[in-house]
């Protein structure tokens, strides 16, 4: 079990089952703006998935069972029927049967075909998230997606039709884009009823192919104040059809729709993560894999964890976590948390009088003004 | 005791002092290889990164000399900047005569002189050294004429030397032995020595440098403090040889070191006199002269809760550094803290960095200011040195300011830049000449509080590093001073106010303003940030509220980067000060110090 010293024991955080995340590190092309691990070489498809079987067996009895499976990536959905039923074949004991547990799938919208969502619901799968990022041809191409606008709305469509729990990213904050547009993108969306919208200001990261072509002055990213302002303009347009702003990024047709498996990442949930790069979360520790497909698979062969490194938190650094996590959500944090020191009751009532927060049957909860400066927030406490 | 020599290396700033020092220790005793480097009395870090003396530092060398008898020299290296005069004046005290070096290339300077006269008080022995012939630039004989014409000492009795090249060295030590008397002084009569530095040893306690003028003292002697009355065992006594050296006694005409248990800081002061217990004098040694500090700032410590850490320091610090003068001030912005004074800008720094250094302390300290002198109506005339003791407005009739004589050296072609910066300070009556062809000197006259801050950063980088600044305290002047305050949200922060020429205010509030705003970190509300004059506002900022901070996603890995990044800014945070309900960073205060105006 590779002698790696995390805790043994099973741990269930207040009667809270954990989640477990599989990293797909695979995409038929690198968009412009990635910046998460994944990999074109799609012959070590094979390679990996025999390694995940592996690792999901390392730490079959540490977490207990888990009620929610999330695929992601890189891109899931390239993966073929076959090879995903391999995956679940894995897992599949490793997951609660009651309640239901939640299994999402992370899909490009050129992988959407009725062939594969059959197959996707077969396996048991009952939540997708359709990568669907724009409406606008140029945006796509601007963003380096493969997929078009039609090929988005298409598969929105037949995607709509299989699944009950539906969820659509969209990305704002593109140079150049005007928040009309935006407000346009997100109509198109909500035509489709998703249950679920996640919507990600574009955030241009050091080393990714938009952030060269941004340092050498080919675009020029978007004024911060208007980050806010799409920000607000996102959050009041969803909240006016129905969606609660449940999260800074998130967006659900009532709290039956939360994405489960992601509150448990701001809930400070434990959370087991297969595959490359993966993080894990338990107790007080949280350890990550290899960023390297070879470097994980290599290791796995060998019986050994792929745990590239590992950091144990202290109360401080837990108590930080939860804040920062805290106010990035509606619930917001426990009052109980800010207690304690007179500054602190001090700064609460001026965030209050500035509008930034509301304190409501011993939370604390962040106003919509209040989760665009959430770290701010936490660094006050 | 005829065997004794006590003198002092004085001169102007790097005419090589301690470099003579090294070739006089080099030729008396063996260093050990690894102790073994230039300017070796110079032991502080900060000495040897600025490559100057602070501390005054005494050895002990043995001389075999021609006459075939052995000596004891003791000498006491001296700093020459004018900062630390105060150094030189106290190791004085304990000599009968002194090395008075002047470079040969560079001939008699501001501070030769005045350590001269320093000399000349103590009624000492004077040997004139000529140092650094190996120059080209040496000009033997015009520093010959400057020693007889300037100086009025013989020309002849000058020494000429190269404490680099080691010239000169056996007759430097030779006219030690034969020009300066031994120490006079009586081993039977009771024991009176003088205190003329200090240092703190945590687990010995006070390690007193003293002067030994009549009996003698040994371990086990019980002795008495004269200032308070003060008893101790005597534990140990010995010269500096580099390190400390035991010996089994100090006797008349010696100067070296003592450890008495003494604990309490505050009970060793630097010009006591130590006396017999058994057998005490009647009256004290006369001690040194008060000083006069003329550069003020208040220190207060970073966290609130060090106060007492910080008053601790600074009574251990004074110890060795009996320069400072300090008393407890308050602000309501910064806490309780300290308003010092010192002797100049370069005492105040190096303070500064002493008290951070080898006392772990972390420090603001506000603008610094000068002594003004303020008129009354009703004739009563105050001293004021802290802007938050400035007199009600209306009672004010008259003010006056210390005014400084300068004198900037340097090549012609920056004449036109040095006289635009002194009239911007305020600067009148600027004289010109010729010191050598192609440099001229400026003398004028300057208010010092215009020189105190980066008047001479400024000077350096407006002639591109060639100009040279030496002043002298003049006179006061009356002058037109208001009290500038800094407002945030209408919030006086009285640590940021302070006394400014009428003229300058408005450029002093802008920058101030400015620097604020540069600083301050974006919070809940707007911030308002202001400078006044008398109520009226005369500078204003404004930070805008907090904006987008957020990122949009944060799974699984961000979560450990994202926490990463903010434990780096609360790190920062923990260091602000609540000004009314505005967090203010430490850097802030700073920020304002290098605020430059015109
Ligand atoms: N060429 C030459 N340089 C010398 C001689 N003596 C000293 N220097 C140089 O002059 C500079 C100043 O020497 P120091 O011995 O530090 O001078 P100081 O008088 O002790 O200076 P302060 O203690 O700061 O007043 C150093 O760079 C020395 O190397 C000499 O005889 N010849
Ligand atoms: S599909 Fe997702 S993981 Fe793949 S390159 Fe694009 S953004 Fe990156
Ligand atoms: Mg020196």
């Amino acid at each position: 079990m590779g002698g790696s010293g995390f805790p043994s024991e099973s741990i269930k955080s207040e009667g809270r089952f954990p989640g477990l995340y599989v990293h797909v590190p695979f995409c038929r092309r690198k968009c412009a703006y990635c910046s998460f691990y994944s990999i074109t070489a799609l012959h070590l498809i094979p390679n990996w998935l025999r390694a995940v079987s592996q690792e999901a067996r390392l730490y079959e009895e540490r977490f207990g069972r888990f009620d929610t499976l999330y695929l992601g990536g890189g891109t899931p959905s390239i993966l073929t029927v076959k090879q995903l039923a391999v995956l679940l074949e894995v897992l599949r004991p490793l997951l609660v049967e009651h309640p239901q547990p939640e299994i999402t799938l992370e899909a490009n919208p050129d992988d959407v075909t009725p062939g594969q969502l059959a197959g996707w619901r077969d396996l048991g799968i009952n939540r997708l998230s359709l990568g669907v990022q724009s409406f606008a041809d140029h945006e796509l191409s601007f963003l380096g997606r493969r997929h078009q606008a039609s090929g988005s709305r298409r598969a929105l469509e037949l995607s709509r039709v299989a699944f009950a729990n539906l969820s659509v990213d969209l990305m704002y904050g593109l140079p150049g884009q005007s928040q009309k547009a935006w407000v346009e993108h997100l109509k198109q969306a909500l035509e489709f009823e998703p249950e679920h919208l996640s919507c990600y200001q574009l955030s241009v990261e050091k080393g990714t192919p938009l952030g060269h072509l941004m340092s050498a002055g080919r675009f020029t990213p978007l004024p911060t104040d208007w980050e806010g302002h799409f920000f607000l303009l996102t959050s009041r347009f969803l909240e006016k059809h129905g969606y609660l702003h449940y999260e800074v990024s998130n967006f659900a047709r009532g709290n039956c729709w939360y994405a489960r498996h992601n509150k448990k990442y701001w809930q400070q949930t434990p959370y087991l993560g297969l595959g490359p790069g993966a993080h894990s979360f338990l107790g007080n520790k949280r350890w990550w894999n290899f960023r390297s497909v070879a470097r994980y698979c290599e290791a796995l062969k060998t019986g050994r964890a792929p745990v590239a490194g590992s950091e144990t938190l202290t109360e401080g650094q837990l108590r930080l976590e939860t804040l920062f996590l805290g106010f990035r959500t509606r619930e917001g944090v426990k009052l109980e948390m800010l207690g304690g020191q007179p500054e602190g009751e001090k700064n609460l009532w001026r965030l209050e009088k500035a509008g930034l927060v509301r304190v409501e049957e011993g939370w604390v909860r962040p106003t919509r003004q209040g989760m665009l400066v959430a770290d701010s927030l936490a660094l006050l406490f | 005791m005829s065997q004794i020599r006590n003198f002092s290396i004085i001169a102007h700033i790097d005419h090589g002092k301690s470099t003579l020092a090294d070739r006089l220790i080099q030729h008396t005793i063996l260093v050990p290889e690894r102790q073994l480097r230039e300017q070796m009395l110079d032991t502080m870090d900060i000495e040897r990164e600025r490559g100057i003396t602070i501390k005054s530092n005494t050895i002990t060398l043995p001389y075999l000399a021609a006459d075939g008898q052995e000596y004891a020299l003791n000498l006491i290296d001296t700093p020459g900047h004018v900062d630390f005069s105060y150094e030189v004046s106290r190791a004085l005290a304990s000599c009968e005569g002194v090395l008075l070096v002047v470079d040969a290339s560079q001939g008699v300077q501001a501070q030769t002189v005045a350590n001269l006269y320093l000399a000349l008080e103590h009624d000492l022995a004077i040997i004139p050294v000529i140092n650094k012939i190996d120059l080209p630039q040496a000009d033997i004989c015009g520093v010959k004429e400057q020693i007889q014409k300037e100086l009025g000492l013989e020309a002849d009795s000058a020494i000429l030397c190269s404490a680099k090249e080691g010239i000169g060295i056996t007759n430097i030590l030779e006219a030690i032995v034969k020009r300066i008397p031994p120490p006079k002084g009586d081993f039977q009569a009771p024991l009176s020595a003088l205190i003329f530095d200090a240092q703190y040893d945590t687990f010995r306690g006070a390690v007193v440098s003293c002067r030994v003028f009549d009996g003698k003292v040994q371990p086990g002697d019980l002795i008495r403090l004269m200032s308070h009355g003060g008893v101790y065992k005597v534990e140990e006594v010995g010269i500096f040889q580099l390190q400390r050296q035991p010996r089994s006694a100090l006797t008349a005409g010696m100067v070296g070191y003592l450890i008495a248990g003494i604990k309490t800081v505050s009970d060793t002061r630097i010009g006591d006199t130590i006396t017999s217990e058994a057998d005490p004098i009647a009256d004290p040694l006369p001690g040194f002269k008060e000083v006069k500090p003329v550069v003020f700032a208040s220190l207060y410590p970073v966290s609130a809760d060090d106060y007492q850490a910080l008053a601790d320091a600074l009574e251990k610090y004074k110890l060795n550094d009996a320069a400072l003068v300090y008393q407890k001030d308050a602000s309501s912005a910064l806490g309780q803290g300290f308003r010092c004074g010192f002797l100049g800008l370069l005492h105040l720094e190096i303070v500064q960095e002493r008290l951070a250094r080898e006392f772990g302390q972390s420090l603001i300290m506000t603008v610094p200011g000068v002594r003004y002198e303020f008129t009354l109506t009703d004739g009563q005339v105050l001293a004021v040195d802290n802007p938050q003791h400035y007199p009600e407005p209306t009672k004010i009739k008259k003010t006056a300011e210390p005014y400084i004589r300068a004198s900037i050296i340097v090549p012609e072609r920056f004449v036109g830049a040095v006289l635009k910066l002194c009239l911007e300070r305020r600067g009148s009556e600027p004289h010109f000449s010729n010191p050598t062809p192609g440099r001229v000197e400026v003398r004028v006259d300057l208010p010092l509080s215009e020189v105190i801050i980066d008047f001479y950063d400024k000077l350096k980088s407006q002639t591109q590093g060639y100009g040279s600044f030496d002043y002298d305290l003049g006179d006061y002047r009356d002058s037109d001073l208001v009290k500038l305050d800094i407002l945030i949200n209408g919030d006086k922060v009285d640590a940021l106010s302070m006394i400014v020429h009428r003229q300058r205010a408005r450029q002093w509030a802008v920058r101030v303003c400015e620097r604020l705003k540069e600083e301050i970190p974006r919070q809940q509300f707007r911030i308002a940030i202001q400078g006044a004059v008398g109520g009226k506002i005369i500078a204003r900022e404004t930070i805008n509220a907090f904006r987008k901070d957020v990122t949009a996603k944060c799974y699984g890995g961000d979560i450990t980067r994202k926490r990463k990044l903010l434990e780096k800014q609360k790190e920062g945070k923990a260091r602000l000060k609540m000004i009314g309900q505005v967090s203010i960073p430490q850097s802030a205060f700073v920020a304002v110090l290098k605020t430059e105006v015109g």
